[in-house]
């Protein structure tokens, strides 16, 4: 039997409880065992003095592509899980469009094995919406969730027939299953790279129009209301789509979204003389989305902020500005990053941390993403003042592919615990 | 003010006035020498020019060609069909085989834009933008310049008419930002769907000034008062894309013909940048029109600009200077 583990000195802040106080916080056989002020020091328990650190739930996670099964040159599972650790995250669920896409249950088994092989990390799966995320015919939606799938999604790929998203919410709701839609009119998006307009005129990129965006979340919400499914949209990027999310939310429908943190850390300004590293799907946006995302996290239109994972090699980015993939590494940056609006005031803190953890937690329908009582110890320590230097290259994992390479970000994770045990450093 | 000089030469938008007008000087120079026969065979002796062509382009490759051998250049042409690019190799691994080369100048075209960005970054040599994908193609520009220069005298005040397919255009784009640096109002006439977003708000921004640049979709209106009308090569993917619906619609509407040329000042010239498509964005009868087209004199012009770019860029490269 593993010996307690005392923490003493923290700011224990949990949202899911509204806890923002200092205090101790001891796990006894890789649970929760109690937290406050004067909680004793149990014999031949370990102590971790946190001098003042933020203590949290591990980070929830509800969107990473992980390369692994197909694209291992990318980042495995393993790789995964040493740069997920190193941003605090305990939990995390993966996107399903992998080779093969999981469109299997045995494939969601893998995933599971995989990543309790790497003790440090819990991996919720998605399952394909459509059988190998081609969006032609509904996958085996109760079987995958039957076998531990836990959001439904065609990955990067939009669902582009309305019929099939109309049927895919509608039958979801037999299993209680969250669809999950990369919201982007594939037929508006084919060919390009950037937001339309007049940067991508200057560089002479093919653009895509912003209300690429708009037109999907408009249709998704109308075919909630249709069905009374459940639809949430990953990687929202703009103004005017949050406006939409924010009706159907007042409306009552059962609607949901995440953005990602280079929507509002950068503008499409970054991609400046084609630089590669900035190109992500969705594209970067103008100033006013960037600030309309900003705002979202804070009045509660976005539900959580997510690392949108994309592991990408040199040889994925070294190519003119149209052929390289687009997508950034975000898992070890995901907590710092959130951190750059607390530091400009816009966000609370603790709302930053409801958004990496309680509320993606109960979107995944997982117990994660809390301090409570007799509940896992993923725990994350940080210092939220602590500055470090980004630099690609020098990241845990694979994938080196960050937009933040060379960024000075505010906020360290200095350890990082799962189920009571240290996983980070 | 940055007096370093220029070490590749990628695109208009970037270079100042006086870094344009001095190669149009020395263009204009050369322009002259190579019209009275005399050439100076002897001042890039020793040194490698490679035109590295990913994109097929007689007019344009040939061009550098000439330019370099009239000034002693060694020059080379690799083009797409014989060379390694479609094996796999990537951009960049053709970057260290020119490096281990010791190529002093490049010519690169490409259908991608950044593409020769992405190579500057990684060769020693001076890259020199021979036109990439839907970016810029700035050596065009400069003759373009150079050869209204030599007709009108000036370029400021001027109002110069791009008509066609902007979107899909690095002519245009070049086009726009050295036209306004040098004072001219550019109109952009063409069809909507051939207009890319916010066009207006790219050219030149010199202090308070506005940027001069008007879209137009109707030749009457657009040609108006146009000292120079510029034709844009009209590809037929566009209609297979349904950008616009026939060949014939668009000649209808936007092609240059007699007619439609006389919304223009009397005086106007006619240029295109080539190869034309006869019929579908001009008329032979203006293309060969001897008064009004110049578009023999932009080909000849564009060997005296690509000579005035390689000087430049020797006199200004890596290797040599040690």
């Amino acid at each position: 039997m593993p010996a307690d583990l005392l923490f003493t000195g923290a700011r224990l802040l949990d949202p899911s409880s509204g806890l923002d106080q200092p205090g101790e916080l001891l796990v006894r056989d890789g649970l929760i065992f109690d937290r406050g002020q004067g909680l004793g020091r149990p014999e031949g328990a370990e102590v971790v003095e946190c001098h003042g650190a933020v203590l949290c739930p591990g980070l929830v996670d509800m969107r990473a592509a992980l390369g692994e099964p197909g694209f291992e040159y990318r980042e495995t599972i393993d790789s995964a899980a040493s740069a997920a650790v190193a941003g605090g995250i305990t939990t995390l669920a993966a996107l399903p469009d992998t080779k093969p896409a999981i469109d299997d249950p045995a494939l969601v088994h893998f995933l599971h094995r995989q990543a309790e092989a790497t003790g440090r990390l819990t991996i919720l799966p998605y399952g394909a919406l459509t059988r190998g995320c081609r969006g032609e015919e509904l996958a085996e939606i109760g079987l995958l969730h039957e076998a531990g799938a836990v959001l439904f999604s065609d990955g990067a790929r939009a669902v582009a027939s309305a019929r099939l998203m109309r049927i895919a919410l509608s039958y979801a709701r037999a299993f209680g299953a969250r669809v999950v839609e990369h919201p982007e009119e594939p037929t508006l998006a084919e060919g390009g790279h950037a937001t339309e307009g007049e940067l991508a005129t200057r560089l002479g990129l093919e653009g895509i129009p912003a209300c690429a965006e708009t037109i999907m979340v408009a249709r998704d919400i109308r075919l909630a209301k249709l069905t009374g499914g459940a639809v949430h949209f990953a990687h929202i990027s703009t103004a005017e789509a949050l406006d939409l999310i924010r009706a159907a939310k007042a409306e009552g429908l059962r609607v949901s979204c995440d953005t990602a943190p280079p929507y509002f850390a950068f503008t499409e300004e970054a991609i400046g003389d084609f630089r590669t590293y900035a190109k992500f799907s969705p594209p970067l946006r103008c100033e006013a989305d960037r600030a309309a995302v900003a705002a979202a996290l804070a009045d509660g239109t976005i539900d959580a902020i997510v690392s949108d994972h994309q592991p990408r090699d040199a040889d994925d980015k070294r190519l003119p500005f149209a052929q390289a993939a687009p997508g950034g590494a975000g898992l070890a940056t995901l907590l710092s990053a959130s951190l750059i609006e607390v530091h400009k005031g816009t966000l609370p803190l603790a709302k930053a941390i409801a958004l990496l953890t309680v509320q993606p937690a109960r979107l995944l329908g997982s117990e994660a993403g809390t301090l409570s009582p007799g509940k896992p110890a993923d725990l994350c320590l940080f210092d939220p003042e602590q500055p470090w230097l980004v630099e690609a290259g020098a990241l845990p994992g694979k994938a080196q592919n960050t937009p933040f390479d060379g960024q000075v970000l505010k906020g360290k994770v200095l350890g990082t615990w799962k189920r009571g045990r240290r996983v980070y450093p | 003010m940055n007096t370093r000089p220029r070490q590749h030469l990628l695109a208009i938008e970037g270079m100042t006035v006086s870094e344009v007008v001095a190669l149009l000087d020395l263009a204009e120079n050369y322009a002259l020498l190579n019209r009275s026969g005399k050439t100076q065979r002897d001042l890039l002796r020793g040194y490698t020019l490679i035109n590295l062509f990913f994109e097929a382009s007689t007019r344009t490759r040939t061009s550098f060609e000439l330019a370099g051998k009239r000034l002693g250049a060694d020059v080379l042409s690799m083009s797409v069909a014989t060379s390694s690019i479609n094996k796999g190799e990537t951009l960049l691994d053709t970057a260290a085989t020119l490096n281990a080369m010791h190529c002093d100048l490049l010519v690169v075209r490409h259908s991608l834009s950044g593409a020769a960005n992405l190579l500057a970054q990684k060769v020693e040599a001076s890259v020199i933008n021979a036109g990439d994908g839907t970016h810029e193609h700035p050596t065009q520009a400069l003759l373009d310049a150079l050869t209204i220069l030599r007709h009108k005298g000036r370029i400021a005040g001027l109002t110069v008419a791009i008509c066609g397919d902007i979107a899909h255009s690095r002519v245009a784009r070049s086009n726009i930002h050295l036209l306004t640096m040098l004072d001219a109002t550019v109109h952009l006439v063409g069809p909507p769907t051939l207009i890319p977003s916010e066009v207006e708000s790219l050219g030149w921004r010199n202090g308070q000034n506005a940027p001069r640049v008007a879209v137009f979709h109707d030749m009457a209106q657009g040609l108006a008062g146009a000292d120079v009308v510029m034709m844009l090569r009209m590809q037929i993917e566009r209609m297979q894309r349904s950008l616009v619906p026939s060949a014939r619609e668009y000649f209808r509407f936007w092609g240059l013909d007699k007619e439609k040329l006389r919304y223009a000042r009397p005086d106007a010239l006619v240029m295109h940048p080539g190869p034309m498509n006869r019929g579908v964005e001009i008329d032979s009868g203006v293309a060969d029109d001897p008064q009004r087209s110049v578009i023999k004199e932009q080909v000849e012009m564009g060997v005296a600009v690509r000579m005035a770019v390689l000087d430049t860029l020797a006199r200004a490269s890596v290797r040599h200077a040690r």
